[in-house]
This record gives C-alpha cells, structure tokens and sequence, in this order.
C-alpha cells in the first residue's frame, strides 16, 4: 500500500489561552512513500517525527492536509477503519491478559465480512507469534517477559489483522544495546517477509540509517531531507542533516572560499571550483582525511585510538567548531602518536560546504 | 457467494463506514461524547445535589417556611427571620453546644491516641499485621449497633424505671471501677450527670474514630524514608526527639487530614448517640439534653408541620461553621506543616 | 525493621570483645548491655500498650457475644460472669422472630444490592468520561463536582426530603436507592485509577477498532478491579449502616432497614422489662454480615478507607 501525505500540518492550540503560542509540530509535510519500503522518520525529540505517525494512524487529526492510502483518502476516517498496526514505544500490551489474548484482542473487533472463526483466530494468532518467534509463550502475562519479548509481541498484535500499514514509535528504544542490534534485525526481517509498508520513528540515526529503505530527517516540523540513508548520508542538503548523521559525527570548521579554493586557518586545503569568494561552514565527514605529508591541512596530533581495521584519529584546529577533530584512516597509514601534528590532504566528495547564513549547502563540482 | 459479489458488498459496506464516520467528524462527535457518558450522573446530581443546594438556600430565607403551611397555599417573607430565630432557640444553643463539646473533646483525644498507637505499631514487627486488623474492626460495625452494646456496659438495666435506687450504676465498666476501688457511677440512667453522659459519648466515639485515623497515620509512617530514621540513630538521637522532631513534622500533612476530617465528622455526630441514648438524645427524663445540630435539623423536618425553613437556617449555619474550622485548620496546617 | 537494625548493631559491637577485650571494648560491652536492656524493657512496654488497647477495642465484642448468650437472670447479677454459665442460643432465635430481623434483612441486602449495581455502573461511566474523553468543560465540571463534596449531607437532606415527598416516593425501595446513587466521592476514586492505565493502551485499542464500551469492559474494568471491590464493599456497608435517612422517609416497618428496626424494636417495649441479653443476640445478628465481609475483603477495605475518610 502505497501511503501518502499531501501538505500535512498540526498545529497544537496554546496551552494557556491569553499568552501562550500555539505550537507547530508538522508544517506541510508532503511526501510519498512507496509500496512495501521501510521508512524511517528520523529526527531529535520534538521534531513532529511521533505526531506524523500518530496522524497516520488516525489517532489525531491533522490541522490541515490530506493523507491517502493508495488511492483513497483517510483523512477523516477513523483510526479503527483505516487497517494500521501500530506499536507504542512502550507497548502498550494489556497487563490482565497473557500474549495469547493479547494478540487475539484486535482479532476480536473485525465484525461483517471481515469476522473470523474462532479456530481461524487462533490460528492467525499463532501465525503472527511464529513471525515474530513467541509461539512457545503464548500462555504467559506480559510482566513474565523480557522488554524483547514484550516487543515482539505488540508487533505481532500489530500484524496479526494483517495491516496495510505498520506504523512503530521508537520500537528500540526500550531495549538494551544488545538487543537492539538484534532487534532492529528482526524488525528489517519481518517487514521483508510480509511486505507491509512499515514506518518507524527514532531518534537514533544509527538505527534508521542500518535498516530503512528510505529516512525522512525532521528538525522543528519541518522535513529536512528524504531520500536512501547512503544518499542522504553522501549528500546532505544543509548542515542539520550532515550533523545528524554518521558516526563519528561529521567535523565541522569555520573557513572561507577565495578564487576557487577553500581556506581553513591560514591553509589552502582544497579546490572548490564554481564557488563564490565568501565565508562558509566545512563538514569534513572522519573518512575524508587522508594523513599525507604534504596534506594542507596541519592539525596538532592528541592521540590516536586503534580499532584494528581503522585508526581514529584525535586531533585539534583552530579552525574547527569542534573542541575535537576525530577522523578515520585505514591502518595501513602509520601514526607515531608521539608527533606533534599531522598533516591531511582532503577527499572532495566527503567535504560539504555550508551558508553561514541559510546553513544550506553550497555545491562544487568534484 | 462468488468472489465478486464478496467484493462489492466489501467496498459497499467500507464506503457506509466511511460515510458514517464523515457524519461523526461533520458533528465533531467525539468533543460530547463526554458528556452522554455523564448524563445519568448530571441528571441524578442535578435533582438530588444540586437543585437542593438552591432550594435549601432559599428555604433558609423564608421565613417561618414550613412544608405543610407551604402545601396549604401560605406565601413566605424573604428574611434573616429563621436564623434569627434559630441562633435565638435555647434547644439550638444546647445542640450547638453539645456539638462543640463532643467536637473539642474527641478530635485531640483520638489523634492523640491515634498517632501514640500508629507510632507504636510501625516499630515492632511481631503480631504487627494481627493488631492493626484488630483496631480496624470498630470500623466496620454498625455505630447504632454497638452502641447499644457500650450503653449495656455503663448501665445493665437499661432505662428501666422500676427499681431505679440500686440498679442506675451496675454494669461493667462500674465492676471494673469498683474493683480497683472507686465509688460506681449513674452514667447513662435516669437522674445521671451531664458530664457523665458526655464522658459516655467521649469515649464511645473515640473508640470508634480510632481506626480510620490509625490507619491513616500508619499509612502515613509507612511511607517516610527510613534514612531520615537512620540518620537520627547514627547521631544517637533520643526517643522522643525523634518523634517530636522527626515523625510528627514529617507525619504532619496526614495529621492535618485527620484532624480536618476528625472535625467534619464530629460537627455531623448523631447516630452514636442514638446508639447509646436512643432516639431520644437523652437519659430517660431529660430528652434531648445531648441533641446535636444535625439532630435538630432532623427533628425540624421530621416533625408534624415539616419546619423546613429553620432546619435549612441550622443546616446553613452547620455549612458554614464547618467551612470555617477546616479553613482555619487548613491555615493553621499550612503554617505548621514542615514540608 | 528498626529492631532488626538495632540487634545487628549490638552483634558487631559484642563480638570483637570476644576475642580482644580491651578497655574500651568493654566499656563499649556495657554500654550496649545497657542499651539492649533498655531496648527490651521499651520494647516490653511498647507490647503492653498495643495489647492494652486491643483488648479495650476487643473489649464490646467480647461483651456483646457472652450477653447474647446469657439468660436474663445470669445477665443482670450485680457481679458480672465472664463467660455464661449456661449458653442460650434460644436468644438468637427471639431476636430473629422479635426484631422482625428477616424483613430487614431481605429490605438492606435488597436495597444494598441495587444501588451498588446502578451506582457502580453511573461511576465507570462517569469516571471514564473523565479520565480518557476529551470533551469542552470538562475540567470545571469535575472542579464543580469535587466543590460538591465540602458541602454536609445534611444541606441537601432537606430539600430531597421534600422532593421525594412530591415525587411520593414514601415508603418505596425507590426512595432508599435513587437518592444515593451518584458518589463523587466514587467518581473521583475511579477516576484517579483509571488514569493510571496508560493511555497508550487505549490508543492501542483505539487502532484495533475496539468500541470504548468494549475497551472499558475488557481492559479498564478488570485493571481497576480492587478499586471497584473496594468501591461495591463501601457502598454495601453504608447501606447497612444508614439510619437517618431511611428513618425519615420509611415509616412502614415493612420498608425499613436493620439499623432502624434495631433500635426502635427493643426500646419501644421500655415500658415492661426489655430483655437485653435478646437484645445484643439482635446486635451480634446485624453485625455480623460485616464482620464476614471484613474478614475476606480486608485488603478492600482498609486500602477504600485510608483514601476515603468518610464512614460507609
């Protein structure tokens, strides 16, 4: 089911009637999201990312806008009517009931043409927990489960009616690191074997960036960029974007373009053709340095961190916004870590210039 | 069934959710759906709380207001009339005064004990849970019932006239007091003392306030951080000290609340001296002598002429003088209370 | 728990002295052995006290079952048996045909059964209406209604008295119910539990399609189970406590409630002997049905009442 949401807006009315401002938590939101893709809504808290979800569901009403799904507007139709599986960020499984009443729950509610038998809910009840792998603790109550298990659980409640949509809020967040990683594999799993549109909402780039097809990065209401995660990871539209994504975070400097060539500090470092002389902010992604001896680009050596395949190099510029300038180098190039400074030269396509103003990006050809 | 026929019964019955769910938005259903959940509470409040809030003010400013006068056509006065004459009715004063008594007698009396009872309870661990059940039980009697057992145990004879010389002070608690050597005394019968009577009622009323505040306090105690205890123990702090300097400040919102509470309840007494006096409030031969104020408002409707103008001036008045003790307790708490 | 602390703390001070006595760990000996004394005699009279008391709240209980059993000669000897010489069960059974007992009793349970069931079900709704709808004046109407509650019963007693006087609702089951069906109190109980159910499972609900019907049925309702037990056994013990109101508005002996009956049936024949040994075997009757529902639902009880305040 292909979703898509046309000029979507929430406004939220002042708290406090007389002085308070009414807050915008999506602004004209206008996106489509293909059959079958995992998207992830990407952004830091406030950002709208939870309230687009939860208008997709139905549970508010947009202020303005329309969402379809495929071909028909639901707009106005209400959450139970609409076909979501949606699953909270703390799952919200009812206490009094074991997993096996849980999932038969949304079951239960299909009336007319839709209505089962009893066998045929149990059945798709234990086919919905063998996708998510808890067939041998349907018996149990939700307090006898671990937070994973629990999780997996609300997603199977969320697909056991067989969703157009699958909507997740934060489902990793509760979760140890551990389990995470395990978790968001399986997340990626069962939306490969049913197929069903799925969009998460997460603060953790890390986690949208490994498993979506498509991220959707949002900073105050407003979408910053959509797109592939390496592309939007390779290409960031402003400097929002290229901070909110990767590890180690992008490096940031203050710096200048004069006659093509891209100052930092006292140096040229590199060139930047078809920009205007002006000043700029530089993202230099950690694998864009390249330690050579007759790099441009001086910095004084702190320290240099082995990680087996890669070396993390800890550095410091005066051109840098940073406190720290931190960059990745293959381990073939030997640092002595009692050097006073290093020395890069820079890989273009991983260096983004910034309006200082705007904080939009200023394109050069590579 | 084909499969086609399936298929446009499906899109006919989506397209009727869809309409009556377009219906439901169009008259913003969900914003009153509250209030059809809430109409049998409105409507039973409006007539049964409500409304009588208004009618028994007006009642009060009718003067001389009476049921039956009112059924038989008469029009009312609007005037101070039934407060000026109910502050000026002697039978009033007496319950006013009653009221009072039993109210200033009791409250500290039962917090005092109360709080002394909790505080012992919650440092011991053995028979603990067995206790506080045990002190719960007065709470779940009848105060009409077991006051006629406390009237039994002050006076075996009851209110039998015959034979009044030598059987007014027999009974239990007379037993017990002669024992220890002390002379018997007519506590409830005939002839019998005021402060007698009222010592009675003290005491039974005591008894019976005592679990709700114990439970209270304890639930109080059970909740105050044990390191503030610790911490008293490490600078070797007395007994006492700790209890006047830590438990009671610390326990002193839920004192206030039992307090408040312990003076709603006492301005409203009425039943536990039907308990123990009957509906007569009194010893035999003086009826009405421990009459309180919610008694005389109860008389006031109960009787012939329905004289529901004067009881709404003395319901008022109760309204008011309650008002008044839990603000001035709430103020005096506020400054009091610690934290 | 302060017991289990302090016996530790004497542990750690005696045993070292066990091994190499010191002066000072000796003096420190003597001090804890003064203390542990002194622990033990506080904690002796503590004992005392608390027994004391129960006793003394025991005390009427004791008196009222062994009266009930006496015969009224044993009951009136000017030196009181402590146990009856002689058990009269035949008391009970005077008390029973006397007082009139099965009709009260058929009347208060009748009375109590009914208005618990409409009463609880005016509270779930109201409650949940104020807890998980969203709806314009909700706010002030919910301060309206807890404002409701300072004000003394007895202000609307009077009004109401003459209101079911017009509807001639006299001597009716009708007028011992309706009346008392709406407790804000309840309400405000009720509400407070419910909203400690995540909202989320409401929403979850919600997507799945559940009607809120459905959803206060099988989610709400059982997770705000004790709250409603607490609720159904406070409404039920008012009921069978309730005097002043049911005295006013049922004259008829065959409309009224145990409270009532009890009283009036064994003071009104004052004028002969009246025979209280069968009068505390009527009291024993009525209070029992407490005391039973005390002994189960204990739990209920005292966790309604500590949040109460207010008796039945």
């Amino acid at each position: 089911m292909k979703i898509v949401l046309q000029n979507l807006t929430k406004i939220f009315p002042a708290r406090d009637k007389k002085n308070g401002k009414e807050t915008i938590a999506v602004s004209d939101f206008t996106f489509t999201i293909p059959d079958g893709k995992l998207v992830g809504l990407l952004g830091p808290s406030g950002c709208g990312k939870s309230t687009t979800l939860y208008m997709i569901s139905g549970l508010q009403a947009p202020s303005g806008g329309k969402i379809f799904f495929g071909e028909d507007d639901v707009t106005e139709l209400s959450p139970e009517n609409r076909g979501v599986g949606l699953v909270f960020q703390n799952y919200a499984l009812y206490p009094h009931m074991t997993v096996k009443q849980n999932i038969l729950f949304p079951l239960q509610n299909l009336r007319g043409e839709d209505k089962l038998t009893k066998e045929q809910m149990i059945e798709r009840a234990y086919e919905a927990a063998r996708l998510v792998q808890i067939d041998e603790l349907m018996e149990r109550k939700p307090s006898e489960l671990s937070g994973g298990q629990q999780q997996r659980v609300a997603i199977a409640r969320a697909l056991v009616k067989m969703p157009k949509v699958l909507l997740l809020d934060e489902p990793l967040s509760n979760l140890d690191a551990r389990l995470r990683l395990q978790t968001r594999e399986e997340i990626r799993r069962i939306q490969k074997e049913t197929g069903i549109t799925t969009i998460f909402v997460t603060h953790d780039q890390e986690e949208a960036m490994s498993i979506s097809d498509i991220i959707v990065v949002m900073k105050l209401g407003v979408v910053q960029q959509v797109g592939a995660p390496q592309d939007v990871y390779d290409d960031p539209t402003n400097l929002f974007v290229a901070k909110f994504l990767g590890t180690p975070p992008i490096n940031v400097f203050k710096g200048a373009v004069k006659g093509g060539k891209l100052i930092l500090g006292e140096s040229e470092v590199l060139d930047v053709p078809g920009v205007d002389d002006r000043e700029v902010f530089v993202g230099i992604r950690p694998e864009g340095f390249i330690p050579d001896v007759n790099g441009a680009l001086e910095c004084k050596l702190n320290n240099v961190e082995v990680m087996g395949r890669d070396v993390s190099v800890v550095s410091t510029n005066e051109a840098s916004l940073n406190p720290i300038i931190r960059s990745i180098v293959d381990s073939d190039y030997k640092i002595d870590k009692n050097d006073e400074s290093i020395k890069f030269s820079l890989k273009p396509h991983k260096v983004f210039l910034f309006d200082v103003e705007t904080e939009e990006r200023i394109r050069f050809e590579v | 069934m084909t499969n086609e026929s399936v298929k446009n019964i499906r899109i006919k019955w989506d397209g009727f959710v869809k309409k009556i769910d377009a219906f439901c938005h169009k008259i913003k259903f969900d914003s009153w759906k509250g209030w059809i959940y809430l109409s049998p509470a409105i409507v039973l409040l409006m007539i049964f709380t409500v409304w009588p809030i208004f009618n028994t003010v007006r009642y009060a400013f009718l003067e001389g207001y009476e049921g039956m006068a009112a059924l038989s056509g008469k029009t009312f006065e609007v005037g101070f009339g039934n407060f000026e004459y109910v502050l000026g009715y002697q039978n009033f004063q007496r319950c006013l005064f009653n009221t009072i008594i039993l109210c200033v007698l009791t409250v500290p009396i039962s917090t005092f004990l109360a709080l002394l009872i909790a505080v012992c309870l919650n440092s011991i661990k053995f028979l603990n849970r067995f206790l506080q059940t045990i002190y719960f039980l007065p709470y779940v009697t009848n105060s009409i019932a077991i006051g006629m057992v406390f009237a039994a145990m002050f006076n075996i004879v009851g209110y039998n006239h015959q034979n009044i010389e030598n059987s007014v002070s027999l009974g239990i608690v007379n037993n017990v007091i002669q024992f220890f050597g002390g002379e018997p005394i007519n506590w409830i019968n005939m002839y019998s003392g005021y402060w007698e009577n009222i010592w009675v009622m003290v005491i039974y009323i005591v008894w019976n306030a005592l679990p709700f505040k114990i439970l209270i306090l304890l639930g109080g105690l059970q909740s105050v951080n044990k390191q503030y205890y610790d911490a008293a123990k490490i600078d070797s702090t007395p007994k006492w000290r700790v209890f006047t300097k830590i438990t009671v400040p610390l326990l002193s919102p839920m004192i206030a609340y039992v307090v408040i509470t312990g003076f709603i309840g006492g301005f409203k007494e009425y039943s536990s001296i039907v308990g123990i006096f009957d509906a007569d409030m009194g010893p035999p031969g003086d009826r009405g002598r421990l009459n309180t104020m919610v008694g005389y408002i109860y008389d006031a409707i109960n009787g012939a002429s329905k004289q529901y103008g004067r009881a709404s001036a003395a319901a008022i008045i109760l309204f008011i003088i309650i008002f008044a003790v839990t603000m001035v307790n709430l103020y005096v708490s506020k400054k009091k209370t610690h934290y | 728990m302060s017991e289990v602390n302090s016996n530790s703390n004497i542990n750690e001070a005696v045993t070292p002295s066990k091994t190499i006595t010191t002066m000072v760990e000796r003096d420190m000996k003597k001090v804890s052995n003064a203390q542990l004394v002194k622990k033990i005699l506080s904690n002796v009279a503590i004992y005392l006290f608390l027994i004391a008391i129960a006793i003394i709240v025991l005390f009427p209980f004791y008196w009222m079952i062994i009266s009930s059993l006496k015969s009224l000669e044993e009951y009136k000897l000017s030196t009181p048996t402590l146990f009856p010489e002689k058990i009269m069960f035949v008391n009970y059974v005077k008390a029973f045909s006397q007082g009139n007992l099965g009709t009260l009793f058929i009347n208060t349970v009748y009375v109590g059964v009914v208005s618990t069931i409409f009463s609880l079900v005016i509270t779930v709704l109201s409650a949940f209406a104020f807890a998980r709808l969203e709806f314009k004046g909700k706010d002030t109407l919910f301060a309206l209604l807890l404002a409701t509650m300072m004000i003394p019963g007895e202000l609307f007693t009077i009004t109401n008295y003459s209101t079911v006087h017009k509807f001639g609702w006299m001597n009716t089951y009708t007028v011992l119910i309706v009346p008392f069906l709406v407790s804000v109190f309840y309400i405000y109980l009720l509400k407070q539990n419910f909203l400690q159910i995540p909202n989320e499972l409401y929403l979850a609900a919600k997507v799945d399609g559940t009607k809120d019907l459905k959803y206060l049925w099988k989610v709400m309702i059982p997770l705000a189970f004790p709250t409603l037990i607490s609720i159904t056994i406070l409404k039920m013990m008012g009921s069978w406590n309730s005097y002043m109101w049911p005295n006013l508005v049922t004259k008829s002996e065959n409309m009224q409630l145990v409270t009532n009956g009890l009283r009036n049936a064994f003071t009104e024949a004052t004028s002969g002997e009246t025979d209280f040994p069968v009068q505390m075997a009527a009291v024993a009757i009525v209070s029992a049905p407490l005391f039973v529902v005390f002994l189960f639902f204990r739990k209920y009880i005292m966790k309604g009442v500590s949040r109460s305040g207010i008796k039945g």
